[in-house]
């Protein structure tokens, strides 16, 4: 039954509805995938009991002719989300073994939509990352390699687990969060579908916070198509998240009818930064190339503080953080390290939970915060990304859809940006603009580098414009006719 | 800005982490390398602009103030590093 990992989302949903195979038949195929793929390390909790309790469920409801969108679908989850009974870490040691009593909002839509679970994924610990190596379980690795070489590559970050789960066909689809672009460049380095929302469509309640005026849940696939029927099944308002927005959620997979005439796109002549690789460029203009042969008219833009968006970022998102982490003080959940009294207990706790990005991230964000600092770092920072917001308030006034590349370059070695943080940092270059900005924005493989690596592109969109977003990727997506997929070499 | 070994340790206190002392010079380096990144910031001129401190403007809700869940100690408690009957338990804040 190895061909059922062969399925995308759509095809296995097609073939349950046709009782081709059963949910606990699909469920098994990719249980065993799984297991076979553990040297991957992209999934931190197997629960494949639970998963065939899930499909079994499923089947019985497709019996009674159940049309859930996403019935008898083996799915894996980061383990930033909240999964009662199943150990949820953040990959952070903060957390211990901390075990949820509750749901979070995004996974019970999954389940309620039939869903099943194989895992909780790996990631970035507290998702602050850009190569999932800070995990508290260890780094993954990328299914994909350089030609004629067996050296292992990142697969992204923070959401390493989830893309590298998808391209391995672990799981027909992930959930995945995006803070600075941990859905969409860890899609670009694995040949996948990575699509962050416009802040507010999914709900946050019960992901673990990062930094919560700029986290969004999305999910990570193969194809477009299964992209928008994660994101249906995703998105909605919750009363328990009040930034989550009250809207209708449209049908995405009616989106995509194909037609991209007279679609307006902008390409921001910022995005071409110094440095950026001859392949890069070229893969950006065979995106423009594609979508005039579509119809679409091309315009130039301008989003002129695309310079300042990082460090407008690495003041807001280590701020946040450092607020939002302040909650791990080993009372109520998580590991404890005693340390004499209340204070030592704290700064003992917290010196070995935390990591050393972590422990990087809640210092700057303390500083930023601190009396004196405030106004010249965090209120400064705000102000940056009022401006980085009307930038493309601007912009789409002139066109219904920015195109760029995703990351500056393909996948890189194990190891190779450790050093230094800030070039690190700088993978996030393309990607951190739409979350300053609050709008959707998705990554969609286009094309191979010299050494066969995927490279992606990107599309942003105005606030609610992921059906736009998502009809013109699809189109992108067949011109492309992007097939590659990875060497199976880890059985 | 550069920070000092000084300054790490009353960042580190304030952030209750505890930092050996062998560390300090290595954290005030790599803070002090970022601080320099993001001042770049520096070279706009802000004057006179809100800042944004929510991407989507949306008008705060108000909700029915009515008890949702309650009678769950138990759940509550559950992960709880040390307990004590229906509370967690510190070390001593009181003398």
């Amino acid at each position: 039954m190895s061909e059922l990992v062969d399925l995308d989302l759509v095809a296995a949903r097609d073939g349950l509805r046709k009782k081709d195979f059963t949910a606990v038949e699909l469920c098994e195929a990719h249980i065993k995938q799984m297991q076979e793929a553990r040297a991957l390390n992209a999934v931190v909790h197997e629960v494949a009991d639970i998963a065939l309790t899930m499909a079994a469920q499923s089947d019985a409801r497709l019996a009674a002719g159940s049309t859930a969108p996403l019935e008898g679908l083996p799915i894996g989850v980061k383990d930033l989300f909240c999964t009662k009974g199943v150990q949820t870490t953040a990959c952070s040691n903060i957390l211990g073994g901390f075990t949820p009593t509750y749901e979070s909002t995004v996974t019970q839509n999954l389940w309620d939509a039939g869903a099943v679970m194989l895992g909780k994924l790996n990631n970035d610990e507290f998702a602050m990352g850009s190569s999932n190596e800070t995990s508290r379980f260890g780094a993954v690795i990328n299914p994909w390699r350089r030609e004629g070489t067996d050296a292992a590559l990142v697969p992204g970050g923070s959401s390493g687990g989830s893309s590298a789960a998808v391209a391995a066909h672990i799981g027909v689809a992930a959930t995945a969060t995006d803070t600075g672009g941990s859905i969409r460049q860890p899609a670009a380095f694995t040949g996948t579908v990575g699509l962050k929302p416009t802040y507010g469509r999914c709900s946050r309640w019960g992901i673990v916070a990062f930094a919560s005026s700029l986290d969004q849940a999305g999910p990570i696939t193969r194809t477009v198509r299964d992209a928008a029927i994660m994101l249906g099944a995703m998105a909605g308002h919750d009363a328990k998240d009040t930034t989550s927005i009250d809207a209708p959620v449209p049908d995405y997979e009616a989106a995509l009818t194909g037609d991209i005439r007279g679609l307006k796109v902008g390409i921001p002549r910022e995005y071409r930064v110094d440095g950026m690789s001859p392949e890069i460029e070229a893969l950006w203009q065979k995106g423009i190339d594609w979508l005039k042969a579509a119809g679409a008219d091309i315009v130039d833009i301008s989003l002129p503080h695309t310079h300042y968006a990082l460090p407008a970022y690495y003041i807001i998102a280590p701020a946040e953080a450092s607020s939002n982490l302040a909650r791990y003080d080993g009372v109520r959940y998580g590991a404890r390290v005693e340390g004499g009294d209340i204070d030592g207990m704290y700064e003992a706790t917290r010196a070995a939970g935390f990591g050393d990005e972590v422990r990087r991230r809640i210092m700057i964000g303390t500083y930023v915060l601190s009396a004196g600092y405030y106004d010249a770092y965090y209120v400064k920072a705000l102000q940056v990304r009022r401006l980085i917001a009307n930038d493309f308030s601007a912009a789409f006034e002139q066109c219904d859809v920015v195109l760029t590349p995703t990351t500056p370059s393909a996948a890189f070695a194990m190891g190779s940006n450790q050093d230094d943080p800030l070039t690190m940092y700088l993978n996030d270059v393309f990607t951190v603009t739409a979350n300053l900005a609050g709008v959707p924005a998705m990554s969609l493989p286009a094309g191979l580098d010299k050494d066969g690596l995927p490279l992606g592109l990107q599309l942003i969109g105005p606030a609610f414009g992921e059906e736009t977003l998502l009809r013109t990727a699809q189109v992108m997506e067949t011109a492309a006719g992007f097939i590659a997929r990875p060497q199976k070499w880890w059985v | 800005m550069s920070v000092d070994e000084a300054t790490v340790r009353r960042i580190a206190k304030l952030a209750r982490i505890g930092v050996e002392e062998a560390e300090l010079a290595g954290l005030a380096q790599e803070l002090s390398q970022i601080l320099k990144f993001v001042e770049q910031l520096n070279e706009l001129d802000t004057a006179g602009v809100t800042p944004l401190t929510s991407a989507v403007e949306t008008q705060i809700k108000r909700r029915a103030d009515e008890v949702m869940d309650g009678e769950i100690v138990d759940q509550i408690l559950a992960n709880a590093p040390s307990r004590d009957e229906e509370f967690f338990a510190v070390p001593k804040v009181v003398e």
